[in-house]
């Protein structure tokens, strides 16, 4: 870990034309930190990674990525979308797909360093434990495996940032636990600073270091056991937040949306 | 075998036609891919009213169907390649100019060979002129197809991500756009603007049944948009009937017995992976 923070927004407001997401964000990731982006549907989660990947600029404040403003196709990122799984229809091999990751982006045919790239896609490949299916059609993977090869392709390019959005939702909540350690194995290993949009934070709990809360138009940053608690909520929401846990130390947010945060919803 | 290249007329048809089907068989991967089957059928029938419109202002009909191609191919790429609702539009837009060129047939009057020709194709007229644009107007598209491989694969498959690399998704769903009205243009020539799937669509459709790597995939496009087109030409030159029959059904009846055979072969590779595990 160095002493410069990953990604940093100061006085940082997200708007889509005059339509404003969110103001005033104040926060600071730390290098080789895993954070979880935590709140309800449409408040804005989404809206900080296009800000981070530089797919959307600021309405005002600043924000600042590995030391750098944000641009759009940044190597040191890897990226997995939100809602990306693959039409049963498509046929791409999975190897291929990972491939994209390390020259998607340029133009012509791969002509030279074929060998290097292979070496590059079957490691990334490889630390994502794919490799049994790494060959056959994406479209025809399940869910757990379409994700797996995402996470490799957004791996393949080495990047010290890993944005992931919404990679546990469609997943069983087996497969949400082994996709959670595997992220945390993985960016340890390679001392990443993980962001990962969630619905639910239970499986995140044993394995990230703070939680950014994005709420009612606010971002709120802290420790989790710190900020997801009925009194820290309700003072940043300035509304009547309740934080229960269950006999297995599982969390349930009721109060940021109109219904419970419920961990399969 | 020696009768089928005894005429010129067949030798400039086998020509054309093998340009065309190397042409077709690549795009029509990316066509596949990106789920634009119905975009690349709409395009030749624009062009139709592209192609009349030409003939009626005494101009050659490929310059009308290749502006009007054009001109459709720009508009439906910058619609973009996911919008919903977008099969609608172009729905739309063709059905008004397949009425176009219908006006534009009753104006010309020498209409019915012209028509034919261009609704089913004319590859037994071509002459030695054409096959020149063909091979330069070939030349032109593959290189394009080239040009742009990679990045059209990486947002044909997953265009958000695309995005975020830095891709221009929406520049290069123009281009591609533009690139497949040239080769509709050219396909027109052998199998007209009815038939374009057969060639276009149709061995890609056919490829990606049998490997799901890319580049494997289209040179399998390419073998039977080839295999189509002079199996189509040898069965027709021995025979009264059309060439474009040949073609459209050769590729039809090779669809078909893919999909039959694909549970077959499904059955066979889980009894062999059984055997190899066991």
């Amino acid at each position: 870990m160095t002493d410069q923070p990953a990604i940093v927004g100061r006085g940082l407001s997200a708007a889509y034309g005059s339509r404003r997401i969110w103001t005033d964000a104040n926060f600071a990731i730390e290098a080789g930190s895993f954070t979880a982006i935590l709140g309800p549907n449409g408040s804005g989660k989404s809206t900080l990674v296009r800000l981070i990947l530089g797919l959307l600029a600021p309405a005002a404040g600043h924000i600042e990525v590995l030391g750098e403003q944000p641009r759009r196709g940044n190597p040191r990122i890897g990226y997995v979308p939100q809602g990306s799984y693959f039409d049963p229809e498509l046929s791409v091999r999975g190897r291929d797909f990972v491939g994209l990751g390390v020259d998607g982006h340029r133009w012509g045919v791969r002509i030279s360093g074929t060998a290097k790239a292979n070496a590059a896609i079957a490691a990334s490949i490889q630390s994502v434990d794919a490799t049994g299916y790494a060959d056959r059609n994406l479209g025809r993977l399940s869910g757990g495996e379409q994700q797996r090869l995402l996470l490799a392709q957004a791996l393949v390019g080495v990047p010290e940032i890993l944005l992931l959005d919404e990679p546990l939702s469609n997943l069983d909540v087996r497969n949400q636990q082994s996709m959670v350690q595997l992220i945390s194995d993985v960016a340890r290993r390679r001392q990443l600073t993980v962001l990962l949009i969630a619905h639910d934070v239970n499986p995140l709990l044993k394995h990230i270091d703070h939680v950014l809360y994005v709420a009612q138009g606010r971002l709120a940053m802290g420790k989790p056991d710190e900020i997801i608690t009925s009194e820290s909520l309700s003072t940043i929401y300035s509304s009547p937040v309740e934080v229960l846990r269950d006999s297995q130390g599982r969390v349930f947010v009721v109060g940021l949306e109109e219904e419970v945060s419920h961990p399969h919803g | 075998m020696g009768d089928l290249f005894r005429y010129e007329f067949m030798v400039h048809a086998f020509e054309a036609g093998t340009i065309i089907a190397i042409v077709a068989g690549a795009i029509g991967y990316f066509v596949v891919l990106r789920g634009s089957a119905f975009a690349a059928h709409a395009l030749s029938h624009i062009g139709f009213a592209g192609a009349t419109g030409a003939v009626v202002l005494a101009l050659n009909p490929i310059v009308g169907l290749l502006a009007f191609t054009l001109g459709a191919g720009v508009a439906i790429g910058a619609l973009g390649n996911r919008l919903r609702g977008r099969d609608v539009t172009i729905g739309i837009v063709l059905a008004w100019t397949l009425g176009l060129g219908v006006l534009f047939i009753s104006l010309y009057r020498g209409y019915a060979t012209e028509a034919y020709a261009l609704l089913f194709g004319e590859i037994l007229g071509i002459s030695s002129t054409d096959v020149v644009v063909t091979l330069m107007a070939g030349v032109i598209t593959l290189v394009a197809v080239i040009a742009v491989y990679r990045p059209l694969l990486f947002s044909s498959v997953d265009e958000n991500l695309a995005a975020a690399r830095g891709v221009p998704v929406t520049a290069l769903s123009i281009g591609f756009m533009a690139i497949l009205a040239v080769a509709v243009t050219e396909a027109v020539q052998v199998v007209g603007v009815l038939l374009i799937f057969a060639l276009i669509v149709t061995p890609a459709a056919i490829a990606v049944r049998f490997t799901s790597r890319p580049a494997l995939a289209i040179g399998i496009g390419i073998v039977l948009a080839l295999a189509f087109t002079w199996l189509g030409l040898a069965i027709a030159f021995y025979s009264p009937h059309p060439v474009s029959f040949f073609i459209t059904s050769l590729a039809f009846a090779t669809y078909v017995a893919v999909r039959i055979a694909e549970p077959v072969r499904a059955r066979i590779s889980r009894t062999t992976a059984r055997k190899a595990t066991a």
